[in-house]
């Protein structure tokens, strides 16, 4: 089977030929099929928005490509218009693009740019606000009336609308209280379990991904560093901390238990599964 | 990218035009223009050609970054060459062909005219290009003060200049963002008529003017939690201080001006 989404040797270098030139990404091959949640973490400039901008086509990579559902998606004029509304992409700070008068017609911008006629733009706009939790009532206020965490949720549905294959959010919920970061994260596996496509969710913290990501594709100066499911990706702990992320205290805990001589298991990262293999031990333990 | 457009760019540096005080800059460039004019014959022009390639030698500013700050008006400066070499009219005929006429003096004009262009901008990039933008408004303030008899906002203006120029890259890399955001979202910002291109933009400058809004809110309040209060007893950690180089400049540009208008004078 093809991945729905595939990048090869894709290599971006921002002001190329100037003083300022700098390789924020470089030859990364990365490719994600349909049903799998990845998270993308890594460094603050580590080139997680770079890379993900090329995924629907707002960057052009300076060398390598990038195939959606098997198609390189510079192959024409056409084709980018198509991509567009296959992967769709949600800036960090997504509230900062929100203009209409009022959040339902809002949400139908993509839609409508997708000509699409005017029942399925409604029937989408409100499929996406019930997506991300946003109230009916709420549809005819203005944007601007909404509380943050509206807000965002609001642009969020405006991309969801377009029922994108690949839904990427570059950092959801940056800036949010820890209520409006829950509520986000809901929706959004609310979303995954609901349609049968790719999430792929860039944050910087790992105790938040790490709880619901399948996959775990870590960046670091550029590159891929650890691609896996967490279970795997967090045996590097020492990896990971060289690379400056803070890893889940359990998995930190687990690994210096494994260092110190006891015989647990490797890539445990979550409070219960630590639990269940502290507890097996000792049972071990005092059975022996 | 929208980020490669340079505007009033400044290359830092550590040459005797770099370290001239704004205000001697300010002068000589004003003088430089009035001097532009004023020049009649070959041999002012050369004289005025001549400080000016002094003052980029001095500045070692290279070539290549005056020609790139030249290439916008490229366009301007040959409309300009091509008008007058055609619609001047004289005595010594070159060229007359169907209904156009060219003279020897068209020529003369537009060449004079193109080169007056060029020398005209080529001092103006030289002064952005060796003071920052703060110096400048600061050079600015302090030679406008005479005016603050008049009841002229001086600081207020300069203040607003420095504060507008600090933020043009942050409203270009927020305009970048916001078209990138509204692109993901299927807009098209370069298809279809004139019409439907405005109407695109409205997309991009709502979201852009609520920001620049937003911003200038949240400035002035860290201005004023800073105790900003206007230019009344308000001091300066760079205070400005006219060296001995500034004034062997500023005489150099007083004996150039006294010598181009005895040129004048003598119909030179
Ligand atoms: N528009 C741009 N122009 C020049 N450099 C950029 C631009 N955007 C990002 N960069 C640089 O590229 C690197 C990667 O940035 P980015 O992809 O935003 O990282 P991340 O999202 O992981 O924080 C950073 O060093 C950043 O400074
Ligand atoms: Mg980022």
């Amino acid at each position: 089977m093809t991945p729905l989404i595939e990048t090869k040797k894709l290599t971006h270098v921002y002001s190329a030929g100037t003083p300022f030139e700098h390789v924020a990404v470089e030859d990364v091959d990365f490719s994600a099929s349909r049903g799998e949640f990845i998270g993308i973490i890594g460094h603050t400039g580590s080139g997680k928005s770079t890379f993900v901008q090329h995924l629907n086509g707002l960057l052009k990579p300076t060398s390598g490509s990038v195939l959606v559902e098997g198609e390189e998606i510079f192959s024409s004029p056409g084709r980018i218009r198509q991509v567009r509304s296959k992967v769709g992409l949600v800036f960090q700070y997504p509230e900062y693009q929100l203009f209409e008068e009022t959040v339902r017609a809002d949400i139908a911008y993509g839609p409508k740019n997708m000509k699409l006629d005017k029942e399925e733009i409604e029937r989408r706009v409100l499929e996406a606000a019930d997506f991300v939790g946003l109230e009916p009532e709420l549809l005819d206020k203005s944007p601007f009336d909404l509380s943050g965490g509206q807000k965002r949720r609001a642009a969020i549905a405006g991309v969801i609308a377009m029922r994108p294959d690949v839904l990427i959010l570059d950092e959801p919920t940056a800036g949010l209280d820890p209520r409006g970061r829950e509520e986000i994260i809901y929706n959004i596996r609310r979303y995954h379990a609901a349609v049968n496509g790719t999430v792929i969710y860039i944050t910087h913290s790992m105790e938040d991904i790490a709880r619901f990501a399948t996959r775990l594709v870590v960046f670091s100066k550029g590159h891929i560093a650890l691609d896996g499911p967490p279970a795997q990706v967090f045996r590097h702990v020492e990896e990971l901390e060289r690379i400056g992320l803070t890893v889940p205290s359990v998995a930190k805990v687990m690994s210096i238990l494994k260092q110190r001589g006891l015989p647990v298991e490797d890539g445990v990262y979550t409070v219960d599964r630590a639990v269940e293999v502290l507890l097996g031990l000792k049972g071990g333990v005092a059975g022996a | 990218m929208l980020k490669d457009i340079t505007l009033g760019q400044y290359f830092p540096g550590d040459t005797v035009v770099h370290r001239l005080d704004p205000r001697t800059k300010l002068i000589l460039t004003i003088l430089y223009i009035v001097l532009l004019f004023i020049a009649k014959s070959y041999v002012s022009y050369g004289l005025v050609f001549l400080f000016l390639v002094i003052c980029i030698a001095l500045s070692r500013i290279r070539l290549k970054a005056i020609l790139s700050g030249l290439k916008p008006l490229v366009v301007l400066i040959l409309i300009t060459a091509i008008l007058n070499l055609f619609y001047t009219r004289g005595e010594r005929l070159l060229v007359s062909f169907w209904r156009i006429r060219i003279y020897w003096e068209g020529v003369r004009t537009a060449a004079v005219m193109a080169l007056r262009i060029m020398m005209l901008i080529t001092g103006t990039l030289l002064l952005t290009y060796t003071t920052s933008p703060l110096q400048l408004t600061d050079g600015m303030e302090k030679l406008m003060n005479p005016l603050k008899k008049l009841h002229v906002p001086v600081h207020e203006l300069s203040m607003m200049m420095s504060i507008a120029l600090r933020f043009i890259p942050t409203l270009i890399e927020e305009t970048d963002k916001i078209m990138n955001a509204q692109k993901a979202r299927g807009a098209e910002f370069d298809t279809g008529n004139l019409i439907q291109k405005a109407k695109a933009m409205l997309p991009l400058l709502v979201p852009l003017f609520i920001s620049a809004f937003r911003r200038a809110d949240e400035l002035a309040t860290a201005m004023e939690s800073r105790c900003y209060h206007g230019g009344e007893g308000r001091t300066k950690m760079k205070v400005l201080k006219m060296a001995g180089r500034d004034w062997i400049a500023l005489g150099c540009g007083a004996a150039l001006l006294v010598l181009t208008i005895l040129l004048r004078r003598l119909g030179l």
